[in-house]
């Protein structure tokens, strides 16, 4: 915090030096101009004369989309249970293979930390950098369409996901407890399941929850790219511009996010 | 040395066992069997085409041998393109999402905010929120046209529900007593603001704001997938076409980029925290 000369002659304070104030302007100035051309970018990939179109098509669309079709509901309900499978078989399965992973990939459990911790880190970081959508993608293409894609994208896209919190919260047990036990003379898997599992419990049981709540969000769009569940209905009614289905299948949808929103705080608070 | 009470004489020279999770019996036995017929009836209902299945692994292995030699090359100028798009969307989303979304998390903050104002910014943070991306880039695309534009306003849309939302959290935490320190001295609202509240919560909104960048790249990955813009075009492309070269060298770029910026936000995260 400097204290300058102004051209009076007196001291006065100020925040910054003139370098770093003049470094902070030229930092915002380069911000700007990359922000200014990126909007160029947009701006001229757009046609426009569809964004002044914009309000009356707007208008257009919530007229046909009202009111939903509410008799579609009936066929609604397989695929509801679908979604709901998948989002829930998904986060089992994922949970499956993150417990080892995060064993694996915390620094005090790892078996080594030199060769096996950065192969978990890799799953880890490759798995959770990835959308589900394109995880279901590229299993359309190998195993092809149907719930069972869906399944296993949520389940890969969450192995990460749970993997990752899962390690911090086994990094961060208190250790006493770890020596208490293995001062009993008990072997490493004893250890492990009456030294850090009970620390660990109420951590995973939170975190299944919150990623069962986020499945269910992604499960419902995953059928867009053909691996079942409701997003399917959405994508069939889109392509056929069958409006008022459209805005009865986003109504179940917002239903089902508020729902298992609800769902997993509840039993979020009930654990913690 | 007084004797033991009657609760340990009971349990004395017992075995121990593990207390159970849930401490009632039918309770214990009705989630149990609930979540047995649950799986039984959710497994049962999903076909699994085993064949199909089988053949599919040829091809599984040719993907994953793919990542051994991906092919950045045949078509170059599309990725490129693609990822530039991706990210031209991803800043400006980013710069235009947190800019509003600070008044918005002012808003959403019951200790500052009045009531309506209050109401109004927690319902566009719940709409926000409840909507997911991929939903709301389909509605603008049908709205806006194809092309980057839309993926623009939705990335835009879904920063302002998730930071809005944690500014807010963040802001009702903060201490009150640094607010009411400047609030004393006569301090306008703006003044208030700026002195007494936002250097509480500066280097967390930092915080937020480079981790929501990085959730805005990985989402511009699949908006293409619906028009949106962005490299997601070209990654379904290349999966319609069994082209698992090109497909590989997408998902490789697009895990480093999003490791760089996790990198980076780490970085500037633990500069101003």
């Amino acid at each position: 915090m400097p204290v300058v000369e102004n051209a009076a002659g007196n001291r006065v304070w100020m925040r910054r030096t003139t370098g770093q104030s003049m470094l902070r302007w030229f930092g915002w100035l380069l911000g700007v101009a990359v922000f200014v051309w990126c909007w160029n970018r947009i701006s001229d990939s757009t046609t426009w004369f569809f964004v002044w179109d914009a309000p009356r098509i707007a208008g257009d669309i919530l007229t046909r989309a009202t009111p939903p079709r509410w008799s579609y509901i009936d066929e609604l309900w397989l695929p509801i249970w679908d979604t709901l499978n998948i989002a829930t078989l998904g986060t089992i399965l994922a949970l499956i293979m993150a417990v080892p992973v995060a064993f694996l990939a915390a620094r005090n459990t790892t078996p080594s930390a030199r060769f096996v911790r950065p192969i978990a880190l890799l799953i880890i970081v490759s798995t959770r950098s990835i959308n589900s959508l394109i995880w279901a993608l590229l299993l359309i293409a190998i195993i092809g369409p149907g719930i069972f894609a869906g399944i296993l994208a949520i389940a890969i896209r969450s192995i990460g996901f749970c993997a990752k919190l899962l390690y911090e919260a086994i990094e961060e047990i208190d250790h006493t407890q770890v020596e208490a036990i293995s001062a009993t003379g008990a072997s490493r898997w004893q250890v492990m399941a009456y030294g850090i599992v009970p620390q660990i419990l109420p951590a995973f049981a939170g975190i299944s929850v919150f990623r069962w709540d986020i499945n269910i969000r992604e499960s419902t769009v995953l059928g867009l790219v053909g691996a079942g569940g409701i997003g399917l209905q959405l994508s069939g009614s889109l392509n056929t511009l069958a409006w008022p289905q459209v805005s009865l299948i986003l109504i179940v949808i917002l239903f089902a996010v508020i729902v298992s929103e609800w769902v997993s705080a509840k039993v979020r608070s009930a654990i913690i | 040395m007084s004797a033991p009470s009657a609760e340990l004489q009971a349990v004395l020279g017992r075995r121990w066992r593990k207390p159970p999770l849930i401490r009632r019996t039918w309770l214990r036995w009705a989630l149990g069997l609930g979540a047995l017929v649950y799986l039984a009836a959710a497994i049962s209902s999903v076909e699994v085409n085993w064949s199909r299945v089988y053949e599919g692994l040829d091809r599984g292995g040719a993907f994953i041998m793919s990542f051994a030699r991906p092919d950045f090359v045949t078509r170059g100028s599309d990725i490129w393109d693609g990822l530039m798009e991706s990210l031209i969307m991803t800043v400006a989303a980013s710069v235009v999402g947190i800019a509003i979304s600070i008044p918005i998390g002012l808003g959403a903050a019951r200790n500052i905010a009045p009531l309506p104002v209050y109401l109004v910014c927690r319902g566009i943070v719940a709409l926000s929120r409840a909507l997911q991306e991929i939903i709301v880039a389909i509605l603008l695309v049908a709205i806006f046209g194809f092309g980057p534009l839309a993926g623009f306003l939705t990335l835009s849309f879904a920063t302002i529900g998730f930071l809005s939302k944690l500014l807010a959290e963040d802001i009702e935490a903060m201490d009150r007593s640094q607010a009411e320190a400047i609030r004393a001295t006569g301090s306008g609202w703006w003044q208030w603001i700026n002195y007494g509240v936002q250097p509480q919560v500066m280097p967390r909104l930092i915080g937020l704001s480079m981790y929501r960048i990085d959730i805005n790249f990985r989402e511009s990955a699949i908006l293409g997938l619906v028009g949106a813009g962005g490299i997601g075009a070209t990654l379904n492309t290349a999966f319609d076409r069994y082209e698992f070269d090109t497909a590989a060298a997408i998902l490789l770029l697009i895990i480093g980029i999003v490791m760089a910026l996790e990198y980076l936000s780490g970085v500037i995260r633990a500069r101003v925290q």
